[in-house]
């Protein structure tokens, strides 16, 4: 950092900025409603007595203060996001005013189905183009993100199994150790018992040591494909024909599903069940940690217990099934329940199809084949100074493919006295958000990479060469330029161990604040 | 195609970096039964205009909340957004950031997150709140698994007002947990109190009692008694409220005891979308955090001593705890937040209360226009900005019938409850976006309906 | 009697037949910097490999096994109001419960602190 001090702690383009607490005032409004009719109160005994002390802003303050807070954050339309298993791509404006329409954004859930046709059809082609992209027969839309919508497969894989009579017996979900730690968590969260798959040496699922684990206590596998370590599962037919054998159900995270999307179906592969995260192969805005939206197909093996709601055609036009009493369930349906109030995110629905009908099956293919070349150009660009630990070692022949993420460990810090954080925050100060980092946790100190589809070559290029000049400055030996980093940012290292030992979740009047800590 | 910036020399310049002769030889680890030579059966790309205009013509079919006199309530409120709030989300740096992972680049959404927990923490009298949930209604189903986790118990019991699409969420996600789930089966609109029954479900084995407030039917009562005779039994009382606006003229909840409360925050900045994205709140008391979902932003302090925001108390969620988690959600609602936050902040204390009052006007001058219809009855005597009626027919064919003309009456209890044998029962919504014009309107399209 | 060790990285020192359990201070510089610790009350049974308290730092959570059997006499209770002394002082007053052994034989499969430091060198 330049060592100038400025007066008001601004630092030219870069400005500090309070919370609306400190400078906003219960007097102050950014609205102007109307005045209020003279009526006799209805609200029994359960009227305040007091108001609400929370301070407003006038319009003009308000929009300096959110504008200020938003320069302080990095984002994918001003930077490379190279957030391996997070898929940071471009998100085109064009879904965002569709959204808009308020046809789609002004309607209610419940108004009555034959005023909301088009909002029906909508859901309709949305559920045509993801069936058919993972060449699976059912999907249900409502799952409001990707571990919203795994606890939806479950759910469905649960549903089965009880159907079956089962569920007594079938207690055992299989999880690969380099799973996402929602796997596990959704398993344990159905009352499933998570045992663990170890990895072998390719990082991929050990075949044989999952054949050993299976046998009629086998529930289901859950795993991630393309995988976590950025590897298509080779003998991923196998895994499922085997699973299938003793009675188990596949589940697939699909997380990685823009790896592969136009080219490779699930359904293909054996897949039973398996979220979609619009936020990542369809471009939905990640929005600074949601809202996602996960819509899960599955087989026909689960198809009849898909949760409430979904849309049906018939010759009066579209309609929702939203209740268990609806004369339209069929004799052999058995929805599992409702995983949410309403249908699920609608606008998010909108903007995934916006961009599904701009790319076409032709532009989705080439998406999924940009992605992994991409990856791979990086990996081919980084494995001679950073180590890739499931590549072939580079004086050993050419690179082994990755998919769509390209994954190193932190064996090239090696006698450096760093460590992957201390390389990641370096990175900051070089104007990148950092890779994925110490996930997936099979690796040591893991980076993973995940530059997009959406990346030009010179962007790479650029990455590329700024990556090699930092693992040449961390093999040089200069310790400040990591340690100390970041030091361009907004902000530096925080102290999370602060922030863990002693929360402070909320604002306090300062005069107030050492009551409340009583 | 205008989303690849990779033109055909840059593909093959790269894949013979890679040493490679085509894409083909990156997807050699896929079975080759799997492989697919073609493009799959969909139609191929479209421009931007041809996009637009399919879509415009799908969404030109749908009847919108602002074209019409417009009255449905229960769960999602159409309320006016201020121009303001939309620009503001629609910034990059806001809409295109990724979860704040890395404190030192993302103090923008830390910080706004940490304003919203305030906010509501102020709003709903707790003195916590999470940075969000993904709505309401999965809000309070993790609500009742944090009472299990609080009190070691796994039974919860609900109150018949309980929004039913809210009540099958929660049985769904505890039958599926292995948990119980006894709902008070003594239903009906009219604004009786129902704590005895509340009371008399609660046995040894019951963590919470879940109420809701203003209720499904529009209902509005202080609590505080309930909530003091339920944490008397070692239950813990869980407050939803399905309207946030309603918080600027009613009690708190934290006021009359809740020792959680779950909300739907769509009302302030978010449009209806048709059900979604919404924000769900989730407040709770300070002794409880660690058995919280969701995450958390919490303040610190920089290398420099400067202050600064970070996700906190992750060690609860799953990339860490893993099977152990308190929950497996993985995002909140960032974005729908920043637009309660920005709304909320436009609005301050005084706009919201305002706002508020302007809402209870409406709906007070709306209910007695149609009460006064012959044979309808208003079933809810206290009500903030939405009450139900009794109507002398079939409500859900009274609704088709007066969208036929134009109007949007409000939801009929039946859609969501087939079988609770309210099918004559009406809930209806006024807000500010109402006119006197939609109300005496609505009322005449009422009256010929009826006749 | 000298300490006994286990494989999770947790110390036992029997006095009478009350077994005071803490983690080791290699187990904590595994963990950095402690935030968070929850101690069992009083009275709880537990049995030799149940969870019995958890330790939390920024980045990590782990179990507190019971490296035997018994009843809980006492939780550290100043551990969870400065998570910092398991830190500081991991052999000593950064002790997390106490138990009355239900069986002494339980400790004779622990490792003593020499099979203990070899175990711990094996892991680096």
């Amino acid at each position: 950092m330049s060592e100038k001090q400025t007066f008001s702690g601004n630092r030219g383009l870069q400005l500090e900025e309070p919370l609306i607490f400190e400078i906003g005032s219960y007097q102050n409004c950014g609205v102007d409603l109307e005045d209020v009719p003279d009526v006799a109160s209805c609200l029994g005994d359960c009227a305040a007595t007091g108001t609400v002390e929370l301070p407003g802003l006038s319009e003009p303050e308000a929009m300096r203060h959110f504008v200020r807070l938003s320069q302080k954050n990095h984002a994918i339309d001003a930077g490379l996001y190279p957030l391996g298993s997070c898929t940071m791509k471009h998100n085109p404006r064009l879904n965002e005013k569709m959204a808009r329409l308020p046809g789609f954004s002004d309607i209610h859930p419940l108004q009555p189905q034959a005023t909301v046709q088009g909002a029906l059809q909508l859901m309709d082609d949305l559920a045509h183009w993801l069936k058919t992209l993972t060449g699976l027969p059912a999907v249900a839309l409502s799952p409001k993100a990707g571990a919203h919508g795994e606890l939806c497969g479950m759910m469905a894989i649960r549903a089965a199994i009880e159907a079956k009579g089962e569920l007594a017996t079938r207690t055992r979900v299989l999880v690969p150790e380099s799973a996402h730690g929602t796997n596990p968590a959704t398993a344990a969260l159905l009352g499933f018992k998570v045992d663990g798959i170890p990895a072998n040496a390719e990082g991929r699922v050990d075949l044989a040591a999952f054949k050993e684990k299976l046998g009629d206590d086998v529930a289901a596998i859950m795993l991630t494909n393309p995988n976590t370590c950025g590897l298509f599962e080779r003998d991923i037919i196998e895994i499922a024909d085997a699973l299938h054998e003793v009675g188990g159900y596949f589940y697939c995270d699909g997380a990685n599903f823009n790896a592969i999307v136009g080219r490779v179906r699930p359904g293909d592969l054996g897949v039973d069940a398996m979220h979609i995260n619009l936020h990542k192969t369809f471009s939905t805005p990640h929005g600074g940690g949601g809202p996602g939206s996960g819509p899960t197909v599955l087989s026909d093996r689960l198809a009849a217990f898909a949760p409430l709601p979904f849309v049906v055609s018939g010759e009066d036009g579209f309609a929702l099934v939203e209740t268990m009493d609806d004369a339209r369930l069929g004799a052999d349906e058995h929805p599992f329940g409702r995983m949410v109030a309403f249908h699920g995110q609608m606008g998010m629905y909108v903007r995934a199809l916006s961009y599904m009908m701009s790319h076409g099956s032709d532009g989705l293919r080439q998406v999924a084949e940009d992605a992994v070349l991409n990856a791979n150009y990086i990996l081919a660009n980084l494995r001679d100074v950073m180590t890739a630990p499931f590549d072939t070692p580079v004086d050993k022949g050419p690179q082994t493919p990755c998919m769509h993420e390209a994954l190193f460990d932190d064996s090239f810090l090696k006698d450096t006295g760093l460590d992957t954080l201390d390389f990641a925050k370096a990175m900051i100060d070089e104007g990148y958000h950092p890779m994925t980092m110490y996930f997936p946790l099979v690796v040591h100190g893991a980076m993973l990479i995940e530059p997009t589809e959406t990346e030009s070559k010179a962007s790479l290029d650029l990455f590329i060469a700024t990556m090699r000049d930092l693992v040449k400055g961390a093999k040089e030996g200069d310790m400040a330029r990591f340690k100390n980093a970041p030091e361009l940012a907004p902000r530096r290292r925080l102290d999370e161990t602060q922030a863990a030992r002693n929360p402070i979740l909320r604002w306090h009047e300062p005069k107030l604040e050492a009551q409340a800590a009583e | 195609m205008r989303y690849l910036p990779l033109t055909d020399n840059d593909r093959q310049t790269m894949l013979s970096q890679i040493g490679v002769g085509s894409v083909d030889d990156l997807f050699v680890d896929v079975p080759a039964s799997a492989q697919r030579e073609g493009t799959v059966d969909l139609p191929r790309h479209l421009g931007e205009m041809q996009v637009e205009r399919q879509l415009s013509a799908m969404a030109a079919k749908n009847m919108t909340a602002s074209s019409v006199p417009f009255f449905c309530g229960a769960g999602a409120y159409k309320h006016h957004v201020p121009a303001t709030v939309d620009h503001i989300i629609q910034r990059s740096e806001f809409l295109t950031s990724y979860t704040p992972y890395q404190p030192e680049i993302t103090q923008g959404t830390l910080q706004y997150l940490f304003e919203f927990q305030t906010q509501v923490s102020e709003l709903t009298g707790m003195p916590v709140a999470n940075a969000s949930m993904y709505d309401g209604s999965t809000a309070t189903a993790e609500a009742v698994l944090m009472a299990h986790r609080v009190t070691r118990k796994s039974r919860a019991v609900l109150s018949a007002r309980l929004h039913p699409h809210y009540t099958a969420v929660v049985e769904n996600l505890s039958e599926m947990g292995g948990f119980a789930v006894a709902q008070n089966p003594v239903g009906g609109a009219a604004g009786v109190q129902e704590a005895e029954d509340l009371l008399a479900l609660i046995d040894e084995d019951t963590s919470c009692v879940v109420i809701q407030n203003p209720d499904f039917f529009g209902n509005v009562s202080d609590f505080s008694a309930l909530a003091a005779a339920v944490q008397e039994k070692g239950c813990l009382l869980i407050a939803v409220v399905p309207e946030i606006v309603s918080l600027g003229l009613l009690k708190r909840p934290g006021d009359m005891g809740a020792d959680i409360v779950t909300g739907e925050g769509q009302s302030i900045g978010n449009g209806l979308n048709f059900g979604g994205p919404y924000v769900g709140l989730f407040a709770a008391k300070q002794k409880h955090i660690r058995q919280m979902p969701g995450r958390l932003c919490g303040e610190t302090v920089d290398a420099d001593g400067q202050r600064g925001f970070v996700l906190t108390l992750s060690t609860r969620e799953q990339h860490i705890r893993r099977d152990k988690a308190t929950s497996n959600i993985c995002t909140n609602s960032g974005l729908c937040s920043l637009a309660f936050t920005a709304h909320m902040t436009l609005l301050g204390g005084k706009g919201l209360r305002h706002l508020a009052q302007l809402n209870h006007a409406r709906a007070v001058q709306l209910s007695q226009s149609l009460s006064a219809l012959d044979g309808v009855d208003l079933l809810t005597p206290a009500f903030f900005n939405e009450f139900s009626l009794r109507l002398p027919q079939s409500a859900a064919s009274v609704v088709e019938a007066l969208a036929e003309k134009g109007v949007l009456g409000g939801v009929p209890v039946s859609r969501l409850s087939p079988g609770a044998g309210l099918d004559d029962v009406l809930v209806v919504a006024a807000t500010e976006a109402n006119t006197q014009e939609d109300i005496a309107a609505y009322a005449a399209a009422l009256k010929e309906v009826l006749a | 009697m000298s300490k006994k060790y286990t494989k999770d990285h947790e110390w036992v020192q029997l006095d009478g037949d009350v077994a005071t359990v803490g983690i080791t201070d290699y187990a904590q510089s595994q963990l950095g910097d402690v935030v968070f610790v929850e101690v069992p009350e009083a009275g709880r049974q537990v049995g030799q490999g149940d969870d019995a308290a958890v330790v939390e730092s920024v980045k990590a959570a782990s179990e507190v096994y019971a490296p035997v059997s018994g009843e809980i006499v006492e939780g550290n209770a100043a551990l969870e109001d400065n998570p910092a002394m398991v830190n500081e002082d991991a052999d000593e007053t950064g002790w997390f419960f106490k138990l009355k052994l239900s069986d002494a034989s339980q400790l004779d499969e622990l490792m003593d602190e020499a099979a203990y430091a070899e175990f711990v060198k094996e892991l680096d």
